[in-house]
């Protein structure tokens, strides 16, 4: 479903990946860990099209297509989602206005018909028996306000209605109490199917006890460094980063 | 996406918006009754003598004529425009009418009638029968015709135009004429009291609550005309009445004059609301051609426990200069603005309002949106006075500006003068960019750019438009999209 090939991107000038290979199918469930400044959210955003970071080499292919000549909107109506790891405030504009917007452009996109009020409406009530999500939330202006778990559960809401085929989900555990992690999580799982894929960025290995992972990866300095499978998260769980951070220097000292 | 990519998309995105002509520029082709260009106590009495006007109306006009030209033109507002001469100037422009005016909408030239549906106007009765809003319509200098006006004399209001109520109603004329923006209050405000050609005229007698909303739709039609209206509303004691006033002249490589003056009086426990959507010609994208919009509104509680609300959304004019602002006499009474104003290209605005607490615990609320974009400027301009007798007296100011893009510019000139120890003034201000990374939130959930821009601006000035009645919202917030021509980061 996605294939990253030696991807390359800087933010003004400074390089931060170095060269990314990362494989996605459908239905599976991937994980990115590494410490911070790894270059996680900058794979995230880059994949989404946020147009802050230069690509200056390598390839992203989605469903076939080149994605990096996709514009933002269109990678997201051709079903790419990306949970922020810093969710927008958008102030004024309705929640439920700003998601249904969102849902038609998608669905118009894909010559399905624009849902009306009633019909979006049913599809809200039943998304919020899924993400327990604060019925007066829908009806607040676009994360203005929200605590952190608020607006980290408003994304997976948002998530569950767009439904996508491929969802970034970036550190969209952090900050959550356990509670919050459960309902974030029952959202995640909710979505698993032979058909969609999920990547899961995280700097912890908390979350996946609740989303437990197909292929584990860890970044260091914008290469990855390790690909394995579940375990690889436990094991950095109990070792810590330090080791990768070596590991990521290693190579360097000796081309320095 | 490479910054090439980005910079081509963002560029034809632009254009197109850009492209997007004014809506509302057609050209209505009626023999005018003109009077020759140019100002003199010749024209005043011309315009006086047309319209059949008792003697003290013309000593107004000639005295306001008189002080005026003591005056020069203010140049302490945040704009810039080549000066006016005065001389080239028609001041009198009307439809040439059959006999004594249309007494029926069939009397009424089919091409007004044209020209208001074009506007979107529901002049026919039945078709206001349905939009419950009466409809005074002033096409350039005289008004046309007057609906609901039946049903609303049952109620003793009174809501015609300024001509006819010099006519019918002189002696509330002569007492409110003047009473709130005295000619000598400013140049334009002079050169409106000489040669003003119509407007409306409201009454609303005492306990009555007006039941619909009342509506003037006014446009410029004729070349080289200036329009100068004045409008007048006096709600007696425990009156209410809500006020719609819209605005569209057609396109015109010409810079147009419109000096209006607006007076509002609110007696004791009385209630008025007045709504405004200006969207004058603004000009094109280089500047050529506009309307400019210098306009005195002033209303004055008169009585206790008096409420006057001023909303206005200006998207048009290619120059605005307007202070709503409120008198505030009586004891307990309250003034509000609201305001949404918004620059693009090269439209420049300077805004905002006047309060002046002279009776105990009065209240007023200032809330302003500005928003630029292209090379517009942006001017919030208010002034807070609170007199040595205002004991208790309460003054909230918001004014929050937007900028979208980094050639236009925002500038807020609070002025405060505070003379009572016991007064509360707060006053708040905030300028941000149309972020970024909203533009992206929403590009990441699939809206458009220019969607994304155009709610973003929206969501900004909602707590303006919810202070709009219900149809002038929906409006207000189309016009808002169509304005926000090129303005996508």
């Amino acid at each position: 479903m996605l294939s990253v090939k030696n991807l390359k991107a800087s933010i003004d000038g400074t390089e931060i990946l170095k060269g990314i290979d990362l494989d996605v199918k459908a239905g599976e469930v991937h994980a990115i860990m590494g410490p911070n400044g790894s270059g996680k959210s900058t794979l995230a955003q880059v994949i989404a099209g946020r147009d802050t970071y230069e690509v200056t080499a390598g390839s992203v292919t989605y469903q076939g297509k080149d994605l990096l000549e996709l514009p933002p909107e269109q990678r997201a109506r051709e079903g790419i989602f990306l949970a922020f790891q810093y969710p927008v405030e958008i102030p004024g504009v309705n929640n439920t206005y700003f998601l249904k917007a969102a849902l038609n452009a998608t669905r118009k996109h894909r010559g399905l018909e624009e849902l009306d009020a009633m019909d979006f409406l049913a599809l809200v009530r039943e998304k919020l028996k899924v993400i327990h999500l604060d019925e007066d939330l829908l009806h607040r202006p676009v994360n203005a306000g929200f605590s952190g778990g608020e607006k980290k559960r408003n994304e997976i809401f948002q998530m569950a209605v767009l439904s996508p085929k491929l969802a970034v989900l970036d550190e969209t555990d952090s900050g959550l109490d356990i509670d919050a992690l459960r309902t974030v999580a029952k959202g995640v799982n909710s979505l698993r199917s032979k058909d969609n894929a999920i990547v899961v960025v995280t700097h912890y290995q908390r979350l996946l006890e609740y989303i437990v992972p197909d292929h584990v990866h860890v970044l260091a300095d914008g290469r990855v460094v390790r690909s394995g499978g579940r375990e690889l998260a436990l094991e950095l769980e109990k070792e810590g980063y330090s080791w990768v951070e070596t590991q990521a220097a290693g190579p360097a000292k000796t081309r320095g | 996406m490479s910054d090439q990519i980005k910079l081509e998309r963002n560029s034809e995105a632009a254009e197109q918006l850009t492209n997007r002509d004014y809506k509302y520029g057609f050209v209505t082709d009626i023999e005018a009754d003109s009077a020759p260009p140019g100002l003199s106590e010749e024209i005043i009495r011309f315009i006086s003598a047309k319209k059949e006007e008792p003697e003290f109306m013309l000593e107004f006009r000639l005295k306001a004529f008189r002080h005026w030209q003591t005056l020069t033109e203010p140049d302490w507002a945040f704009v810039n425009y080549p000066a006016i001469d005065y001389q080239d100037i028609v001041y009198y422009s009307a439809p040439k009418a059959q006999g004594d005016g249309p007494q029926s909408l069939d009397e009424v030239d089919p091409k007004l009638l044209e020209t208001y549906e074009k506007l979107g106007i529901p002049l026919k009765e039945q078709e206001i029968l349905a939009g419950v809003v009466a409809v005074d319509a002033v096409f350039d200098s005289v008004s046309v015709a007057t609906t609901f006006k039946g049903k609303l004399e049952e109620l003793g209001i009174v809501f015609c135009s300024f001509s006819e109520a010099v006519k019918e109603h002189p002696a509330l004329i002569r007492k409110y004429l003047g009473s709130v923006v005295p000619y000598t209050d400013n140049f334009f405000a002079a050169l409106n009291a000489a040669v003003f050609t119509d407007g409306s005229f409201v009454y609303i007698p005492k306990g009555v609550r007006c039941p619909m909303e009342l509506s003037t739709y006014f446009r410029i039609n004729a070349a080289n005309t200036g329009q100068f209206e004045r409008t007048l509303i006096v709600a007696d004691d425990d009156a209410y009445v809500s006020y719609l006033e819209g605005c569209t002249a057609p396109q015109r490589d010409e810079n147009q004059l419109h000096a209006a003056v607006v007076e509002l009086v609110a007696f004791d426990n009385a209630t008025i609301k007045y709504s405004t959507v200006q969207n004058w010609y603004p000009g094109d994208e280089n500047g050529v051609g506009g309307i400019y919009n210098f306009v005195t509104k002033r209303g004055k509680c008169a009585g206790a426990n008096s409420k006057i609300s001023w909303t206005q959304v200006e998207t048009g004019s290619s120059i605005t200069w307007k202070y709503p602002g409120c008198i505030l006499q009586g004891d307990n009474s309250v003034g509000e603005f609201y305001s949404v104003a918004l620059t693009n290209n090269c439209q420049q605005a300077d805004t905002g309002t006047k309060m002046v607490h002279i009776g105990k615990n009065t209240r007023s609320n200032i809330v302003s949106k500005g928003i630029s974009a292209g090379r517009g400027q942006n001017t919030y301009r208010g002034l807070v006075k609170i007199l040595k007798g205002a004991t208790g007296a309460r003054n909230y100011s918001q004014c929050d500006s937007m900028l979208l893009g980094d050639r236009c510019g925002a500038h807020t000139f609070p002025y405060l003068d505070v003379q009572n120890r016991t007064a509360t003034v707060e006053h708040e201000a905030s300028t941000s960019k149309i972020g970024e990374d909203q533009i992206f939130y929403c590009l990441q959930r699939g809206i458009s750019a220019e969607d994304a821009v155009s709610m973003i601006v929206n969501g900004f000035c909602k707590e303006v438009f919810r202070e709009l009645p219900m149809e002038f919202a929906v409006e207000a917030q189309k016009l808002l999209g169509i304005s926000l021509e090129g303005s996508v980061g």
